[in-house]
């Protein structure tokens, strides 16, 4: 009995769906404006947290030591640096080190190599990258060193030069992510309105079953049932919608994110979580639908 | 099997449509309720229904109460009693065949079921050869004889039948009324509200008259007389 009531509400479901055809097409396209909020959302935020990850990660601290320090008290810092929790690596560049690699930077600038020739000693100085775990512990670890044992034998600390204009970009790259999450909610909602609106459009033009179908007694389940069904439709197709809308929109868009962002290619996050996206946007879509749908359905169910 | 105890409908002050009205409805029954417009008959057959609550009283459905009764229950008594109505109320979008089988439908009936007894419904009526007509290619007295099919098809208790001849010809009327006398003679209770006396009069069965919310006359073998 179960089995042939469902196939009952499905098919009466997808048979009210295809009659009132522009109905549907209505609650449908309305639909697909809200599930691309939502894919919006996804794709922003996913150039916005790469964004962010990247900038964090070019954050670092460099300490250098002054040019009379032995690489034993260098090692000793070192080590004692290592015992701090919140870093995440040190790398010690000798004064050589330092050397070469300024060498192999500058070895097409003729002047610059010819004034080191000339300057006989090493001008550079020793120093150790830290890069720590999170962003906002570099505080910590300048505060460290600033203040502590080894602030004598240290020359500077170059995490204060970058810091104010490294703190601005990731309070920006933050308001950000927070303005398109706010807005995003605000038009889905709308949309979210729209849907159930256009979902108690349909249910009106079928009142006249609805009355029919309680007077023969019919449960409240069958009848409810079809507009249920009806609605996960809506959410189902706008989802397909949606994802074919997104192919266009991605190929247009990821190559100039990725230049500006620097973050991966939207187009290629597209494809390669193709059935994934999809079914955060059918799961999305069917729950808006179904949830509208009973809603709209209710008052009709009173008697 | 249907009893009213001192049922009141009070709408507003200004407006009583029932005033402890009690009366008894044997099974297999044939019974009459006239009255003139406005005077309870369609406010007592919606009680019945539930599709009302009344302000005071009780009314019982065998030993159910009606009112009392969990609305996830009500269909079950809804599928043992169908309904009849002036304007028909047949869904213009489906077949006078669909029309049938989404009662059968609704009522949870297996396909089975459905497929053999829509044509044997249609066949009580007569309109064996308007299955598959719309109800807008269909004469008023075909109308509500595929109404009426509707209401028998899931096999009632009871027939509630408002005003069914309200919008049908002397000659239609009588073909309607003869349809109800062959369900009652089948052994189905027919409640007929009407306020034509010639139907009333013609049938010589139970009367009950209604006059401003109020019964003043029960009679076994009644006229219509107010």
């Amino acid at each position: 009995m179960m089995k042939v009531n469902f196939k009952r509400v499905f098919k009466n479901g997808a048979v009210n769906f295809w009659r009132n055809i522009w109905v549907s097409l209505a609650a449908t396209l309305v639909m697909v404006l809200a599930l691309f909020m939502v894919g919006s959302l996804i794709f922003s935020n996913l150039i916005l947290t790469s964004a962010l990850a990247r900038i964090e990660d070019q954050v670092d601290i460099s300490v250098y030591f002054s040019s009379d320090v032995t690489e034993e008290e260098i090692s000793s810092a070192k080590s004692a640096l290592q015992q701090l929790t919140q870093i995440k690596s040190i790398s010690y560049v000798s004064r050589d080190e330092a050397l070469e690699k300024f060498r192999a930077r500058h070895a097409a600038n003729a002047l610059i190599t010819q004034s080191l020739e000339e300057l006989g000693e090493n001008p550079l100085q020793a120093s150790l990258n830290i890069t720590a775990k999170n962003s906002d512990q570099y505080e910590v670890i300048a505060r460290f060193l600033d203040g502590g044992a080894y602030s004598s034998i240290i020359d500077k600390i170059n995490y204060f030069q970058n810091q104010t204009v490294i703190e601005r970009l990731a309070s920006v790259l933050t308001a950000a992510r927070a303005v398109g999450l706010g807005g995003t909610i605000v038009l889905a909602m709308i949309a979210m309105l729209v849907v159930f609106n256009t979902i108690r459009l349909a249910i009106y033009t079928s009142r006249d079953e609805i009355s029919v179908m309680r007077l023969v007694g019919a449960s409240r389940r069958y009848v409810r049932g079809p507009f249920l069904v009806e609605g996960a439709l809506y959410g189902f197709f706008s989802a397909a919608a949606t994802m074919i809308l997104f192919y266009p929109v991605t190929i247009w868009l990821g190559p100039l994110a990725e230049r500006f962002f620097g973050g991966p290619n939207l187009f290629d996050y597209y494809i390669s979580n193709f059935f994934q996206f999809f079914l955060i946007l059918a799961f999305a879509g069917v729950i808006l639908g179904v949830v509208s749908s009973s809603i709209a359905v209710r008052r009709y169910l009173k008697i | 099997m249907i009893y009213f105890d001192k049922v009141s409908k009070i709408y507003s002050p200004t407006s009583v449509a029932l005033d402890e009205v009690s009366f008894n409805i044997e099974p297999k029954e044939f019974v009459s309720i006239v009255g003139h417009s406005g005077s309870g008959k369609t406010t007592l057959l919606k009680l019945l229904l539930a599709e009302e609550r009344p302000t005071s009283g009780k009314v019982f459905f065998e030993s159910i109460d009606v009112h009392e009764t969990p609305r996830d229950e009500l269909p079950f008594i809804r599928r043992r009693i169908g309904s009849i109505f002036q304007d028909f109320r047949l869904l213009p979008a489906k077949t006078a065949y669909e029309n049938i089988a989404f009662a059968m439908e609704a009522a949870e009936a297996s396909e089975e079921d459905i497929r053999r007894d829509v044509p044997q419904s249609l066949e009580l009526v007569g309109l064996t050869d308007k299955f598959w007509h719309f109800p807008n290619e269909l004469s008023g007295g075909e109308k509500q004889r595929v109404a009426i099919a509707r209401a028998f098809v899931n096999r009632p208790d009871v027939i509630l039948a408002d005003e069914p001849t309200g919008n049908l010809d002397p000659i239609n009327s009588r073909e309607i009324v003869e349809l109800l006398k062959k369900i009652n003679e089948l052994g189905t209770t027919v409640v007929l509200a009407t306020h034509n006396n010639d139907v009333v009069n013609s049938l010589e069965r139970r009367v009950i008259t209604l006059e401003k919310g109020k019964i003043i006359r029960d009679d076994k073998k009644g006229r219509y007389i107010i």
